[in-house]
């Protein structure tokens, strides 16, 4: 099959090029891109990707396989593979580093921005702040995010305003804090939120749902962050 | 918090909700006169000028003249803060944006009026 990856290295090129890169998969086996991206490297070693527990938890390995983001390790050739070829390319919107290698400082500075820890100003108990069977069903859907930024950077308003937009990723945990019952900085956060950038530059096109290797909802949890602004001024 | 000036009400919820509350008066009056058009398959001038003689009528289609207006600038907004990162330049079509929109809004209102 052939492989079509982005290639940049600063130091060396001028500007990105596209190589090509025919490859046999061997005993014709569906393997997943990560181990297609192996035996690039073991052809070519100067390839650089970033990849760590190869299982879809880590979230090192988001990149965009034949125009759709992902993560390579548990993204089979079946799905992604079309016509016998493949074109990897870094995730869209943020600085490539080298190769499929990106610069996530953009993403991150969004997601520090939400305060994704619990805040509680009441004297901790003795043992642990308990939640109800039923408070802690609130988070399913939100606390697995892995912050891999695949949705993120399939997100025309994080392209455009990666610094303003909080982009969907940031804005899924920020929903989980304010969901969170052991949390007593609600009105804080919501107030942090209220202006026409950070959760409003959201035009529900639903990249982001579409892309989440997790198959989590950023557009839903966007959507009640929406009515409980509403809720609190209204 | 990320601040800006030169969206419609400063609030991002409030430029929400004036988007969301202006799109209905647009649908409505689309509705209306879609409505209208077809039960009067024979229409002529006298109708037609007779129905925007009406107050109620000119009430109504100044709603949707202003309606239209803020609609519209939401939008744009929203289309140069993404498309036009020259903040000079985007200023300066958010201000062209601006003096058009006022320019038909008093328009519509000669017109309206002066039926």
């Amino acid at each position: 099959m052939l492989v079509s990856v982005y290639r940049y290295n600063p130091d060396l090129d001028d500007a990105p090029y596209m190589q090509d890169i025919h490859i046999d998969i061997p005993g014709g086996k569906d393997i997943m891109v990560l181990d297609l991206l192996q035996l690039l490297k073991n052809k070519d070693p100067s390839l650089g990707y970033r990849r760590s527990c190869r299982e879809g938890v880590c979230g090192s390995d988001g990149m965009n396989m034949n125009g759709k983001n992902g993560l390579a390790c548990i993204t089979p050739l079946s799905a992604v593979v079309k016509k016998d070829k493949l074109v990897l390319r870094p995730l869209p919107g943020l600085p490539v580093i080298r190769d499929l290698v990106i610069d996530m400082s953009q993403f991150y500075a969004q997601y520090e921005k939400i305060k994704p820890y619990l805040i509680n100003d009441t004297p901790a108990p003795a043992i642990e702040r308990l939640q109800s069977p039923a408070e802690r069903a609130e988070l399913d859907g939100l606390y697995e995010c892995i912050l891999c930024a695949c949705c993120s950077t399939a997100c025309p308003s994080f392209w455009w305003n990666p610094d303003k937009f909080i982009g969907p990723s940031g804005l899924l945990q920020a929903y989980r804090f304010l969901a969170d019952s052991r949390d007593t900085a609600q009105a804080e956060r919501l107030a942090d939120l209220d202006d026409p950038f950070s959760v409003f530059r959201c035009h529900g096109i639903m990249n982001c749902v579409s892309v989440c290797p997790k198959g989590l909802n950023p557009t839903k949890a966007i959507g009640k962050i929406r009515n409980m602004l509403l809720q609190r001024a209204t | 918090m990320v601040t800006n000036v030169t969206s419609f009400g400063r609030s991002g919820l409030y430029d929400w909700m004036i988007q969301r509350v202006t799109a209905v008066v647009l649908l409505t009056y689309t509705l209306f006169i879609v409505g209208f058009l077809l039960l009067t398959p024979d229409l002529d001038f006298n109708q037609w000028k007779s129905l925007f003689e009406n107050l109620a009528m000119r009430i109504f289609t100044l709603l949707l003249v202003l309606s239209f207006a803020a609609h519209a600038w939401i939008g744009l907004w929203c289309v140069t803060t993404d498309y036009i990162p020259m903040t000079g330049l985007r200023f300066l079509v958010q201000s062209i944006t601006g003096l058009m929109t006022f320019i038909y809004v008093a328009w519509a209102i000669q017109v309206i009026w002066g039926i």
